[in-house]
């Protein structure tokens, strides 16, 4: 059972903004040839988007159309062309990211992966253990603790690196395509435990995936973007209730919202 | 008890091979009437190893201590030379051929500068070992911080890392395994480069090295002794590649868990 904090009504109240992106423009150089010629390639086109704060958001777009971009600009590891982004929790530090594959470092156990951010943040020893054992019990690998990357599976790695994430106590969670490599079933499991935290820590999300059925399970919002170079082509919530079980990926207004995002990402891609 | 097994199937097989090779070098050697001067037997080589033991004994100390101070400072200063070779691309660009250059120098060719500037003697020797071994030791240190995944220097750099934790909990740890490449290849190399460095620069006081006993029993014809000192410096070099390869083995087993 997955339950979830009202949604509705955005517009009887005001909500502050986690994210607020207007007219952002990004091109990128790309060497052609030998003799140092260049090509520029625009990869975002005068993207706005304003993201309230405890929202889940899923960002969907054909492959290679600039999703990750946008995210890597939100992150502050990017900056855009043209185009203001302010990002409420950057301030603060309290951005996570989650790469496209969990990124843990080899050579450090699960616990001291986890252990990383709040490393490099110089947080006491005592602290550091108590909100490390908190954050592996929250995507459930406390058994995996001692254990070193190399020797878990994929789901488990993936949420090692979500452990990582929410270990520094984030306002807002960047998802890169985090569960794109592993299995239907897998996915599903970390779908609806993604979601269980979403509610529990009062996160804010933006989540970027090119699974159709992932984003209408995951988000409230869904937010498509157009082949290269990407435009918002479709920004509107996703009409379900909002609890959400495994339940609902079997009900009919399940398809017709997938339905929905899909004709749209077809219309954008055109 | 496995352990035990695998230890005899490693050592067995090398073990046998030499004595086969000793002995059809005894027999050949004997039976062709060979000049002890051209192509001493194993025998003659062994007791001139026992006659002369002391005098081996010393050289081995000698040329171990200049390979050693060699080998050190590849280490360390070949891994601090790529940690700035790696900080910029400008200042990869610019100083890289230099590095290559350094190589392919032949050590021959530049010891009589070593012994202008450091005089003749050990520091020569050392320094000639140096500069044999440290070319390894920075390329593959570069290479291993080269390799490490933008996406985690993304992570570091969300996260606030300063440049010492990046150097430190990222760029050395991620290296370390191609680090410990190279220091395998600079160990063996700084033994070749302490010997030649002797051919030129070791003559001084104090026990003479393995390259000025290679250069003494040359000269006198004792080719036995000279088998003796060429296979004094092959174990040299063993003794420090086996004592690298295991302490890099101790560091770097978390590296490795999966190959368990």
């Amino acid at each position: 059972m997955v339950a979830a904090r009202s949604r509705w009504p955005y517009s009887c109240r005001w909500v502050p903004k986690a994210v607020d992106i207007r007219g952002v423009r990004r091109r990128f150089r790309i060497p052609r040839g030998l003799f140092g010629a260049e090509e520029t390639v625009l990869a975002l086109d005068g993207i706005d988007l304003s993201i309230e704060e405890g929202s889940f958001v899923a960002l969907i777009g054909p492959s290679g159309c600039g999703k990750s971009t946008l995210l890597r600009i939100v992150a502050g590891l990017d900056t855009p062309d043209e185009g203001t982004v302010e990002v409420a929790a950057r301030a603060r530090g309290e951005v996570a990211y989650v790469f496209q594959d969990a990124h843990l470092l080899p050579w450090r156990s699960v616990a001291a992966n986890v252990a990383l951010p709040l490393e490099l943040r110089g947080v006491p020893r005592e602290e550091r253990d108590a909100r490390v054992l908190q954050a592996l019990r929250e995507v459930e690998l406390s058994d995996a603790a001692s254990r070193y990357p190399a020797e878990l599976s994929g789901g488990m790695r993936m949420r090692a690196s979500i452990a990582r994430a929410l270990v520094t106590r984030p306002k807002l969670l960047l998802m890169d395509e985090p569960f794109a490599a592993l299995d239907e079933l897998t996915r599903q499991r970390l779908d609806e435990r993604l979601l269980a935290l979403w509610n529990e820590h009062h996160l804010t999300v933006l989540f970027v995936t090119h699974a159709i059925f992932e984003a209408t399970f995951l988000a409230e919002r869904a937010v498509v973007l157009s082949g290269r170079p990407a435009h918002i082509v479709h920004d509107a919530t996703v009409d379900l209730p909002a609890v959400r079980t495994s339940a609902t990926r079997g009900e009919p207004a399940f398809a017709r919202a997938a339905g929905t995002l899909l004709a749209a990402l077809d219309q954008g891609a055109g | 008890m496995s352990t035990s097994r695998s230890l005899l199937a490693i050592a067995l097989p090398p073990f046998v091979a030499a004595v086969v090779a000793l002995a059809v070098w005894e027999g050949a050697a004997r039976a062709l009437s060979i000049p002890a001067y051209l192509l001493p037997p194993p025998s003659a080589v062994a007791s001139a190893a026992v006659g002369d033991a002391s005098a081996l004994a010393g050289a081995c100390v000698t040329t171990g201590l200049a390979s050693l101070v060699g080998f050190l400072a590849s280490a360390v200063i070949g891994v601090a030379v790529a940690i700035g070779l790696a900080s910029s691309r400008i200042v990869e660009r610019g100083l890289y051929p230099y590095a290559v250059a350094l190589q392919t120098v032949p050590i021959v060719a530049i010891a009589p500068l070593l012994v202008l500037w450091c005089g003749a003697g050990p520091r020569a020797v050392a320094a000639s070992a140096f500069i044999v071994s440290v070319f390894p030791v920075i390329t593959n240190s570069l290479a291993g911080i080269r390799a490490v995944e933008p996406a985690l220097r993304d992570l570091f750099t969300l996260y606030g890392a300063s440049r010492s934790q990046v150097l430190f909990k990222l760029e050395l740890a991620h290296a370390a395994p191609q680090i410990a490449t190279g220091l395998r290849i600079a160990c063996g190399l700084s033994v070749i480069g302490a010997i030649v460095g002797e051919f030129v620069a070791g003559f001084s006081e104090g026990s003479p090295g393995l390259g000025i006993l290679v250069m003494t029993s040359y000269r006198q014809l004792r080719t036995d002794l000279l088998f003796a000192a060429v296979g004094c410096s092959a174990l040299l070099g063993m003794l420090m590649f086996a004592v690298v390869s295991a302490a890099s083995s101790l560091v770097l087993r978390r590296w490795y868990v999966a190959a368990r």
